[in-house]
């Protein structure tokens, strides 16, 4: 009889045996490694390691391999081992301008200095299903593409200049410069969110937020839901050096180097009292390839930007509260799944007062139910 | 104090995981935790933001309430873990297992050898002691977000003891319902000062939080906030003169121990939609059967 809540114990430990054979799926077939993982399924990699927070290749691959390819478990996964490793410091802020780059586009000038890279992009596939891959263990080495990508990723002479720099000769767009007294940026892994937020506290959100709900938000901002005007002002993907300065040594040293997606996009403004009109920034940034993340996070930082910049505030994707208490999709996925556990104290708790007012209103005098009746 | 702590090798207990500090969470965190609880201590019913941690469970699956358990827990307390009264539920189970691994400290599903009692829904029915702590799980801290969803505006709210809002809305209730709809999760005034959520437990367990001798911590995960209610502290489930506050009362006694005291479960036991009726607290239940049984076999041998 009481099956229902005895032996929880048993039944997860049962459960987690399925769930390991259901990983695992038909075991005539060979394994996926975590080295397959990496190499060949690097954006669902890149994604994993922006929003789980750590740029780890390995480990976001290995989540990827636990969660069977479910990207919001597998950057969970990521995240709660985040949690636990120690912080040694701060690096210095990355120079994305001496970028090694694999792929800049501008959409705003047929061609800029540095010119315009494709790399390799799905933009100009046609999407028609490739049967070929179907076919499998005829992986032949030196394929166009694998030389396409060598000579890609060969080093490039000089850094490219960005295209918003370029802008600024005629003082056309804001620039993004330091604040020359502003507080250092908080840590939002190891500050709570609080309200008002400032932007870096709110690019730290975005470059976390939910890939899914930041390019919804962000469409929804191209639709007229505070519509910012956007131009993709350029877009960048490569590799960047990460320096950090040791106590020890006194000056900075390169620990390593990342993958990281630039979008900075250039939005209109029409100016007010004090300043002319003049174009503005939004910016996304992402580990790895996530060019779609990028953009649609730097559309949503643009609209976040309304009231430091006194535009009407006309609708949520302008509402900073809103837009960062929603757009983890750690804390959504686990909030909404927790309606999965069991309700039924309060569920009971509500039964009962059902029960009672159902009971008031059948026991109603005989004259309100008529006045009801005939207003209806 | 902030060095991790290595004596668990030695204290090994069965099952305790290997790689991770006691109590998983690293003794930084766990200083920002208990500052924060400090805090809360100090000025009952207020929330205090703290830098909640993802955790190896889900948001919203009692990781506020977890961190807050990891934050005080030490080698000799006996944890108990319930969720929606009972030890067996699988979310108890996985958290108790959590700690257990951890911290390899002793658990119980007896209320009375506990130490701490982490909870989910509902305040167990054995009167607690002084000696106690009652943690909450808590997934919506903010007793005004269904009327005022800001935070930002809620904590003005709250500076200001405008709690204006919240009467509108009992009132709104006993007009169209002819009493107070909210049957769970039902705001208390914590000290006469701060409007609070008790969690959703049900409306029955709310006089069990004013006066009671134990500590009782409040841990709101997602929502990154701690609130607490000291030992002895006076907590009033909101009312009004005429709609004085009430709990849930049974038509029924439970089916398995015959308490008319106890906060009731129903379940429907088959397809023609018979109910039975038994008490939520596994424990307590357990218990007074157990009692019963021995009252028989002394009256037997008797």
């Amino acid at each position: 009889m009481y099956v229902a809540v005895k032996g929880g114990e048993r039944a997860i430990e049962a459960s987690w045996r399925m769930l390991d054979k259901a990983r695992r799926g038909d075991t005539r077939l060979a394994e996926l490694s975590v080295g397959q993982i990496r190499e060949q399924l690097r954006l669902a990699v890149a994604r994993v390691m922006t929003e789980g927070s750590v740029y780890d290749e390995e480990l976001a691959a290995l989540a990827i391999k636990q969660a069977a390819g479910d990207l919001v478990e597998a950057i969970f996964l990521l995240r709660a081992y985040r949690t636990t490793l120690p912080r040694f410091g701060y690096t210095r802020a990355i120079e994305t301008e001496a970028m090694q780059v694999e792929r800049r586009i501008s959409a705003t000038f047929k061609d800029v200095p540095g010119g315009q890279v494709l790399g390799a992009t799905y933009d100009y596939t046609q999407r028609l299903l490739d049967f070929a891959l179907l076919a499998e263990g005829h992986d032949v080495d030196g394929m166009p593409e694998h030389q396409a990508r060598a000579s890609v990723s060969a080093p490039q002479e000089e850094p490219v200049p960005r295209v918003v720099t370029l802008l600024n000769q005629e003082g056309l767009i804001e620039q993004e410069t330091p604040s020359p007294d502003a507080s250092e940026p908080g840590d939002l892994s190891r500050e709570p969110l609080s309200f008002p937020a400032s932007r870096a506290t709110r690019l730290q959100n975005l470059a976390r937020g939910d890939e899914g709900f930041l390019l919804a938000m962000g469409y929804a901002t191209q639709r007229g839901y505070a519509h910012t005007h956007p131009f993709a002002g350029e877009i960048r993907f490569g590799s960047v050096a990460v320096e950090m300065e040791l106590d020890e040594l006194g000056f900075a040293v390169e620990i390593g180097d990342i993958d990281i997606t630039e979008c900075q996009m250039i939005n209109q403004f029409t100016g007010n009292h004090e300043v002319p009109p003049t174009f503005t920034q939004g910016y996304g940034l992402a580990f790895g390839h996530s060019e779609r993340k990028a953009m649609a996070m730097s559309l949503v930082d643009r609209a976040l930007r309304a009231e430091e910049l006194g535009e009407t505030l006309s609708s949520p994707t302008q509402d900073i509260e809103f837009m960062l208490s929603h757009s983890d999709n750690v804390e959504a996925s686990g909030f909404v799944q927790h309606l999965k556990l069991p309700h039924y104290v309060d569920f009971q708790a509500e039964l009962e007062l059902v029960r009672r007012l159902r009971a008031q209103h059948a026991a109603r005098p005989i004259d309100d139910q008529a006045q009801e009746e005939q207003a209806a | 104090m902030n060095a991790p702590d290595t004596r668990q090798a030695l204290a090994t207990h069965d099952g305790a995981a290997e790689g991770y500090n006691f109590a998983y969470l690293d003794e930084q965190t766990k200083r920002m935790i208990r500052r924060a609880l400090l805090k809360a201590v100090a000025v009952p019913g207020y929330q205090v933001p703290f830098a909640a941690r993802e955790m190896p469970l889900p948001f919203g699956w009692g990781t506020g309430g977890i961190q807050v358990t990891a934050a005080i827990i030490g080698r000799s307390d006996t944890l108990k873990v319930i969720d929606q009264g009972s030890d067996e539920t699988t979310n108890a189970v996985n958290i108790r297992r959590f700690f257990a691994r951890t911290t390899g400290v002793a658990t119980t599903r007896r209320t009375s050898e506990a130490t701490i009692v982490q909870t989910r829904h509902r305040i167990p029915e054995t009167p607690l002691t002084d000696k106690q702590i009652l943690v909450y799980q808590v997934p919506m801290p903010e007793p005004l977000y269904r009327l005022e969803p800001r935070v930002a505006e809620a904590k003005k709210l709250h500076a200001l003891a405008d709690y204006g809002l919240i009467s509108v809305k009992l009132y709104e209730d006993i007009v169209h319902h002819g009493s107070i709809a909210t049957t769970y999760d039902y705001p208390v005034i914590v000290n006469g000062r701060y409007l609070s959520s008790p969690s959703p437990i049900p409306k029955f367990d709310n006089p069990k939080m004013h006066m009671n001798p134990a500590l009782q911590l409040f841990g709101a995960g997602r929502e990154r906030c701690i609130h607490a209610i000291p030992p002895y502290t006076p907590v009033r489930s909101l009312d009004f003169d005429d709609h004085p506050f009430e709990i849930q009362r049974w038509e029924h006694a439970c089916a398995l121990c015959g308490s008319r005291e106890s906060f009731l479960d129903e379940m429907i036991v088959d397809d023609a939609g018979k109910r039975m009726f038994v008490c939520s607290d596994s424990d307590y239940c357990h218990d007074r059967r157990a009692q019963q049984a021995n009252d028989t076999t002394e009256g037997a041998s008797a």
